[in-house]
């Protein structure tokens, strides 16, 4: 517990703490049509008194519209690196450890989901299933579980390959065993710092799936579909992008300083 | 050729009558300091010594003594590892005869000085040269920059230092890329490098410690020479007393940071001044001393009498050789490991790692398997727990065959065979409490309940003398000796009738080394343990077992008596090994000749290749030794 202090675990934590409260408030406090009434006369207006961080092209309020998006952005971001740790976790590890056939086999599969770009394929699943919440989260969540699938593999092949797991097994271990004492724990580090990477990309997904009208739906926010909106603006109105540029950029720095410190924490030998 | 070598005796005639006294270096009150998130930590702490022209200064410690830091500060690359020389001063003796002190020397002339006045050896051959460019472009590298020879006049000079460092086919040589080479041949590419500027000193850190014993005894002869060759001055960094013993002209002994003893060679063997010393010395079994002796005795270890047990008056306590009885026998065994290659990555070749291995050993006895790495004696005890699948062959412990057993009956039957393993900081996974990872077999073959586990993880704690307080630690809190005493309390909980203590050893330092090897003996004394016992130390060897099995290419080359393998050995490799092997004695010096080429052997064969049974002449009962193959 000591070691979550230090600044970096503090700052870290505290970012995550704020937009989180933020995205799971937001749509409770805040007046749906605070967030989604168009005011032409306001448009494009610069961060000011009335608007603390200015409108947008339909001259809406972007403060509002940025807490509000944090909810949309950070629940699919959430859920569908989570999903795609859920499944590629136990695909790397069982690949790495069993090897042979069953690696084969496995990473035939995975790879043939890398063959297709991840947005591609994140684009076919989500027209295929229509364009809601839970099917953005399953689109996104699938899309990425082959990179973090091939991630773990490799760690799990070298963890796989340390004389503590042939000790173990000299110990007479069972593979259960085996995977849940030895290996998940030495591979753990790197789905921690592989997912919050893919946070990030997965809130920049969400992103051009909405962008493509196959993510969240207008007047819904999202912060990708805000980027995704200010594109034609930026050289009169760049806080427009800039906002939820920042809203992106701080969640992922939290995430990170915070995912850093939780491995450090999780190591026993920074103990 | 002749005429390097007459060149630089030229050189060191006219530069002899000026600095015949003057040392090339001396340090003075050096100070290293490293920082870490807590602070600076003392690397090294006033140390003080110089070395002259033409003599060798070993510098011996164990590991954390400074002596690595010691020769990195000299060369300036200790800052390169986050240390700072925060006083002291470090006098060299330039080529052009100025005096500098290399502590304050700027970038520009440090690099000037690297590589060209002062050479450097280090430890590990494969990785201190450059996997992707040849011999040839990484020893004109240095000539060009530093002599400022053209690529013509380099490769010549490449050519010659080659010859100097008698590599075979040197011309074939410098095509060739470093993975194409042996490890003896990589270790002088990397002395033909540090010699190529003809340096007035050269730093050599641990320069044999990852070599065979074979390959050993020629790069000491070779660094022998060529000093006296060249007049040159030798820094040599390590913690083997035995090598000491066999190039030092002077030595310096450091503890933790500090210089504990200066003296010359004969003074520091002969008659040591400091505890220290004395307790370094006494720890370093020395080849031979076991002759005459009837079984293995425990390590000497100064300072330990008080203990009951390991002094040599009361012989140890063994079973009675009547009770005794077979535990482990192998017959026949085979284990090959396929070499795949090509597109479809087929099996296009063998290795055969054991070929036609076949042993007996008893209850409460030591078999020690001996020999070079790559001869295939780590993969006989993997083989014989099936780590790795034997090919073919017969393995019995106590009347089971281990070979016809399924997945859970093999998984029962490694409740009676346990293993240690070398590297004691790899084979403790560093995410679990050493309770829990002493507690694994017990959980894994339900020897005990829940309640009873903590007692019998306490009790395996106070068996291999480690504190109760260790139990809720982790690996890393813990030293490399206490870590292994920990992987022996893991291999002795199940309660095993066989351990195979895989170099088990070899990663230690030489006191804590007597002190593990102690340890097991006392275990076999009381539990009537048998250990295979694997190691390439035939002093360690010469010391622990009742057994001893030579093995050379998968073979086994000779077996017998410890007494009849040590002193009357038969085969010519069980002869080249006990004479390849440095003692920890000056007075006991022999140079072998430095230019002795083995042509490498290769244990992988094609598919096809049906190698012939081993067959042995039983020279006295009990001594085998190969006589075809």
């Amino acid at each position: 517990m000591k070691r979550f202090i230090t600044p970096k675990g503090v700052v870290g934590f505290a970012l995550i703490v704020v937009i989180a409260a933020v995205g799971i408030a937001a749509p409770l406090v805040i007046p749906a049509d605070m967030a989604t009434r168009m005011t032409m006369s306001l448009r494009l207006k610069p961060p000011g008194f009335e608007h603390l961080l200015g409108t947008d092209q339909l001259g809406r309020d972007l403060l509002y519209r940025v807490m509000l998006g944090a909810h949309t952005s950070l629940l699919i971001a959430g859920a569908a690196v989570a999903m795609s740790v859920a499944f590629g976790l136990p695909l790397g590890i069982v690949s790495g450890y069993m090897g042979g056939w069953t690696d084969t086999a496995l990473m035939r599969l995975v790879d043939t989901l890398l063959s297709f770009p991840a947005l591609l394929l994140a684009l076919t699943i989500s027209a295929m299933l229509g364009p809601n919440i839970p099917n953005t989260i399953l689109a996104i969540g699938i899309a990425f579980t082959p990179f973090l699938a091939r991630i773990i593999r490799g760690e799990a092949l070298r963890v796989a390959q340390m004389p503590y797991v042939e000790a173990a097994r000299a110990a007479g271990a069972n593979h259960f065993w085996m995977i849940v004492r030895h290996v998940l724990p030495n591979v753990f580090p790197l789905v921690i710092v592989q997912a919050t990477i893919s946070l990030a990309f997965a809130i920049l997904a969400e992103a051009g799936l909405s962008f493509l009208g196959l993510g969240t739906q207008p007047p819904q926010s999202s912060w990708g579909l805000m980027i995704q909106a200010s594109r034609d603006y930026l050289d009169v109105a760049p806080w427009t992008a800039l906002v939820p540029g920042a809203a992106v950029a701080l969640s992922v720095l939290g995430l990170n300083m915070f995912g850093d410190v939780l491995r450090d924490v999780l190591d026993p030998r920074s103990r | 050729m002749a005429s390097f070598v007459a060149r630089s005796n030229l050189a060191q005639s006219e530069k002899a009558p000026s600095d015949a006294t003057q040392p090339i270096v001396a340090i003075s009150n050096l100070r290293v300091e490293f920082d870490t998130d807590d602070g600076p930590v003392v690397g090294v702490n006033d140390v003080s010594f110089a070395v002259r022209p033409g003599e060798t200064l070993c510098v011996v410690g164990e590991s954390g003594s400074g002596k690595s830091v010691t020769s990195l500060s000299l060369m300036r690359l200790v800052e390169f590892g986050g240390g700072r020389i925060t006083s002291g001063r470090l006098n060299f003796a330039r080529q052009n005869g100025a005096t500098i002190d290399l502590a304050k020397a700027d970038a520009a002339t440090m690099r000037a000085i690297r590589g060209n006045e002062i050479g450097m050896i280090f430890q590990e051959p494969m990785t201190s040269l450059n996997p992707v460019f040849t011999v040839e472009s990484q020893l004109i590298d240095g000539l060009m920059a530093h002599k400022r020879l053209n690529r013509a006049a380099a490769r010549k000079r490449a050519l010659e230092l080659l010859e100097h460092v008698r590599i075979p086919e040197p011309e074939r040589r410098l095509k060739q890329y470093p993975h194409e080479l042996s490890g003896g041949m990589r270790q002088r590419v990397v002395i033909a490098m540090a010699m190529a500027c003809e340096p007035r000193l050269l730093i050599a850190d641990e320069p044999t410690t990852a070599l065979d014993v074979t390959i050993q005894a020629e790069i000491l002869a070779l660094i022998g020479r060529l000093k006296h060759e060249n007049g040159m001055a030798v820094l040599f960094i390590t913690h083997d007393m035995a090598v000491v013993a066999q190039m030092a002209d002077r030595v310096v002994v450091m503890y933790r940071g500090n210089i504990v003893e200066e003296g010359s060679v004969e003074e520091i063997f002969r008659a040591p001044r400091e505890d220290y010393t004395r307790a370094l010395l006494a720890a370093v079994p020395k080849l031979g001393e076991m002759r005459d002796k009837p079984g293995p005795e425990p390590m000497r270890i100064l300072g330990a009498e008080r203990k009951a047990a390991p002094s040599d008056a009361p012989p140890p306590r063994q079973a009675p050789p009547a009770k005794r009885r077979p535990l482990l026998e192998v017959s026949h065994l085979t284990t090959r490991f396929p070499v795949k290659g090509g597109v479809l990555r087929r099996t296009v070749a063998r290795v055969h790692a054991v070929e036609d291995v076949s042993f007996t050993l008893l209850t409460g006895e030591t078999m020690s398997l001996v020999g070079e790495s790559g001869c295939g004696k780590s993969s006989c005890g993997r083989s014989i727990l099936r780590l790795v699948e034997p090919e073919s062959g017969k393995v019995w412990l106590d009347g089971a065959d281990i070979r016809s057993l399924g997945a859970p009956d093999l998984r029962r039957a490694r409740r009676d065979m346990q293993m240690i393993f070398q590297d004691p900081f790899a084979s403790l996974n560093s995410y679990r409490r050493l309770s829990d990872q002493v507690a694994e077999p017990l959980q894994n073959f339900r020897l005990a309940s829940r309640s009873e586990i903590e007692d019998r993880v306490a009790t395996l704690f106070d068996r291999v003398e480690l504190p109760r307080s260790f139990l809720r630690r982790y690996p890393h809190e813990l030293s490399g000796g206490q870590r292994q005493r920990v992987a022996i309390a893991r291999a002795l909980a199940p309660q095993p009738k066989l351990i195979v203590a895989d170099e088990s050893v070899s990663a230690l330092d030489v006191s804590v080394q007597a002190q593990v090897l102690n340890l097991l003996m006392e275990l076999q004394a009381d539990l009537g343990l048998s250990f295979l016992f694997i190691s390439h130390d035939m002093a360690v060897v010469e010391r622990v077992s009742h057994h001893i099995a030579v093995m050379y290419l998968g073979r086994i080359v000779e077996i017998g008596s410890r007494r009849a393998v040590f002193e009357n050995p038969r085969h010519p490799y069980t002869q080249a090994l006990l004479k390849a092997v440095p003692i920890a004695d000056p007075s006991r010096r022999h140079f072998l000749d430095d230019s002795s080429y083995r042509p490498l052997s290769s244990p992988i064969f094609p598919l096809n290749h049906a190698p012939l049974p081993s067959t042995y002449e039983e020279v006295e009962p009990g001594h085998l030794v190969l006589v075809a193959a």
